[in-house]
């Protein structure tokens, strides 16, 4: 596959590994977090940890916007697509994210709401084109990548006049995250391999903020696990030399203004909430999006009168911690025992980016070879 | 005598299982067209055959695939198939099929009489009759469009004793083709999935190369298993749990069509969860693995085999697996269905 | 929030839409948030819509700094 497999090449992956190796000064501890579901994904599936020197740390960050979303919104959007004139349409990574309760859509499906689920918007408007009758709500998570595809949807929706199509917006920011991490200062992170995917979209100029006010290097990655290895290589430089700047890794698809036209789409169809509340962050301001009022039309929540009802996550959860990087999977009780990916408690485990799947998948393996050493 | 069934334009309504006359027109003009043998020609509700001495396998399978008809194959073929690939695991010489439907009330004859056609070309294929069957016919809405449950029933050879439970450190794991391919020919057919390829299901039976297979290897085969829902990786755990061992596997070396891996891309997909219905794993003591390969390659279904790994002790039963890329992860055995990822 | 994959244009389709590849497996998909799309381009692909067009020179020169940064110092 041409732009995959030259940028999966192992030989070349040990030797970059080398020179990390190599770079790396002595017993000094390089905190790094990354904060892509993707770079979860990547770094787990190919087990690039194991080719890494001990002295480099990643820290999985809230990347995973399915992880991040709060069990209220998870029950807000299964209350609706309870209604019986409803079609919701769901992205496949939110089928099994458990709500309150257990429940989930997956749970919801089986028990008699219509759910289906869907690889693009362009499927559900399909849907409602298709079932005049239906109300069709589409289920809209994820970051600045995620989001021009929904805004998308919703100008297919007007241009085809339909008037029973409408979004439930859990759309979230990725500076906005970045900064709550900095802020609470908890996890001593030194540097970020930022998101590859979100990057084509806001570009890299949103970073900058980061290197210059809180000192922090960013360097953004494709998501190719060579193209993680050189980021870390380039944030390993970074940190050594003193220098705190954004790089841009990910160089053939993202430039410094990002995509001008998924940003102007999104940015006449939506605007910033005051706050919303993060998993395992709480309330962050000015760090998600809803309609703006001449699309409240197409808002399910003002359309259905969704109501948010607060949530508690189980008390022994760490997703929280977890997610702002103070803690590893290892360290929640529920770790392996109630929390499995067959019986997941959280979303951190359910969904393939999260911290905990990536561990059970991946780190369970690494502890033990470790300990056989 | 009753008109004739019309075939191009005419739907099952619940008188063709109502036991009465339609029924029986269905029945002769679909069924019994489609398997026609001596067993069926006898028009009894049971089959009465000889047994030899020796020890029988027997299996029973429902088959719901979703669409009915993919590329490759349909529902009526994956039956046949599927079943005699359950006995052929067992090491057993597959002999009889029954097949049981229930159709959905408006379902096409035609496709009905496609499904049949093709489950009987695939059952003279492999020489194993469907000698007794049932037909139900359910309200509109009961049944997604037709289900069908078999039985089979096989002879296996004396002496011949697989179970997974006889696997042990040190065995040589051996896959007989590419993985994937049905899974993935499936969904391409799948409402909001669609995509474009050449992908073809790899349904097939393979009694055949089981046969080959047992004599090559002798004594030192210890277990077959077909990687069909779960893939691969739920086989290999499958194993590993029953087994009391672990497996460790080289990603490399397992064999993967260039399209299956780019439709995997796309959907964010596993191959190694995806579902196959024409290969197989065979678990083999060391001293016959090379035996047991060559035998593989020199059939038409087993031209790809490749030995994919080994046995290991691990009191976890972890199934790890080396990648390409040099490093090292668990290949778990998923919670549920595999969906299609955006993250 | 980032499964996307690099695909190759191999028609284009009326109403912003495309149809592309990965190595032979063919999805039609939305262009409206790239602009000027020729066949034979590549394009990042997320949840059924391009994203990016992948720059073949910047792609080089990714390859050419993976591979300095594998040489032994």
């Amino acid at each position: 596959m041409k732009y995959v497999d030259e940028y999966r090449d192992g030989a070349l992956a040990q030797k970059i590994a080398a020179t990390i190796a190599r770079e790396t000064q002595g017993e000094r501890v390089y905190r790094l977090m990354e904060f892509c579901g993707g770079h979860t994904h990547a770094i787990s599936r190919y087990g690039l940890e194991d080719l890494l020197p001990g002295n480099v740390q990643l820290i999985h960050g809230p990347g995973c916007p399915v992880c991040v979303l709060p069990m209220a919104r998870i029950d807000l959007g299964i209350a609706c697509a309870r209604r019986p004139e409803v079609i919701m349409c769901v992205y496949g990574d939110m089928m099994r994210v458990p709500g309150s309760d257990g429940a989930s859509f997956l749970k919801a499906k089986a028990e008699g709401a219509d759910v289906r689920m869907v690889y693009s918007t362009l499927d559900a408007v399909r849907i409602a084109e298709a079932a005049p009758e239906r109300e069709v709500v589409f289920f809209a998570i994820g970051f600045e990548t995620t989001t021009p595809p929904t805004a998308l949807a919703i100008r297919a929706a007007e241009k085809k006049g339909l008037k029973n199509f409408s979004v439930i917006c859990n759309h979230v920011l990725t500076p906005a995250a970045m900064t709550a991490i900095l802020e609470s200062g908890e996890c001593g992170v030194e540097g970020f391999i930022g998101p590859a995917h979100v990057s084509t979209v806001i570009g890299s100029r949103p970073y900058e903020i980061f290197a210059s006010k809180y000192r922090k290097p960013v360097v953004i990655a494709g998501f190719e696990p060579l193209d993680v290895a050189q980021a870390i290589l380039m944030l390993v430089r970074q940190i050594n030399q003193g220098r705190a700047e954004v790089e841009n890794e990910y160089i053939r698809a993202v430039t410094r203004e990002g995509n001008a036209r998924a940003q102007a789409e999104v940015a006449d169809l939506f605007e910033l909430r005051d706050t919303f509340e993060w998993r395992g962050l709480g309330f962050l301001l000015l760090s998600a999006l809803k309609l703006r009022e001449g699309y409240a039309v197409y808002d399910a929540e003002i359309r259905f009168g969704l109501v948010e009802k607060p949530a508690k996550d189980n008390p022994a959860c760490e997703c929280g911690t977890i997610l702002r990087g103070v803690k590893k999977p290892a360290e929640c009780k529920l770790f392996g025992t109630a929390c499995t990916p067959e019986t997941p408690m959280g979303s951190c485990m359910v969904s393939p980016e999260g911290a905990c799947s990536a561990h059970w998948t991946y780190g369970r393996f690494r502890e033990r070879a470790r300990a056989a050493e | 005598m009753s008109r004739g069934l019309d075939i191009k334009r005419g739907r099952v309504d619940l008188s063709h299982g109502a036991g009465g006359r339609a029924m029986g027109r269905l029945i002769e003009d679909i069924f019994l067209a489609a398997f026609d043998n001596e067993f069926l020609r006898a028009g009894d509700d049971q089959a009465a055959f000889d047994v030899s001495a020796g020890r029988m396998a027997m299996t029973t399978d429902g088959y719901v695939v979703s669409p009915l008809f993919f590329p490759g194959g349909d529902i009526g073929k994956l039956a046949v198939c599927g079943t005699i690939n359950d006995l052929a695991m067992a090491g057993a010489r597959p002999l009889y099929l029954t097949a049981s439907f229930i159709v959905e009330e408006g379902f096409a004859l035609a496709d009905l009489k496609r499904i049949a056609d093709s489950m009987g070309e695939a059952s003279k294929a492999a020489g194993v009759p469907v000698i007794a069957g049932d037909t139900k016919v359910v309200e509109r809405g009961k049944a997604d469009g037709v289900f069908i449950s078999t039985a089979g029933v096989g002879a296996i050879p004396d002496g011949l004793n697989l179970s997974c439970r006889r696997v042990r450190a040190g065995d040589v794991v051996l896959l007989s083709g590419s993985i994937g391919d049905h899974g993935v020919a499936v969904m391409s057919k799948r409402e909001n999935l669609e995509f474009e390829t050449e992908i073809l299901s790899d349904c097939a039976a393979l009694h055949g190369l089981v046969a080959d297979m047992v004599e090559a290897a002798g004594p030192h085969l210890r277990a077959m298993r077909d990687p069909t829902r779960g893939g691969l990786a739920a086989v290999l755990n499958e194993f590993a749990h029953a087994a009391g061992v672990g497996f460790s596997i080289g990603e490399g070396a397992i064999p993967v069509r260039r399209e299956v891996a780019a439709a995997c891309e796309f959907l964010g997909l596993d191959p190694l969860n995806v579902a196959n219905e024409g290969k197989l794993v065979a678990f083999v003591a060391p001293e016959g693995a090379e035996a047991l390969l060559a035998a593989m390659r020199a059939h038409p279904l087993g031209r790809e085999a490749a030995v994919i790994g080994r046995a290991v002790e691990d009191a976890n039963g972890f199934v790890e697996m080396r990648t390409a890329f040099g490093g090292g992860r668990i290949v778990d055995w998923l919670a549920g269905e595999q969906l299609p990822r955006i993250c | 929030m980032c499964l996307a994959i690099p695909v190759r244009v191999v028609e284009i389709l009326p109403n912003e839409m495309a149809k592309v590849s990965l190595d032979g497996v063919v999805k039609t998909v939305s262009t409206a948030l790239v602009e000027d799309l020729a066949v034979g381009d590549y394009v990042v692909l997320h949840v059924g819509y391009a994203l990016a067009k992948i720059d073949p020179e910047e792609a080089e020169r990714t390859l050419e700094l993976l591979a300095q940064a594998g040489i032994a110092a």
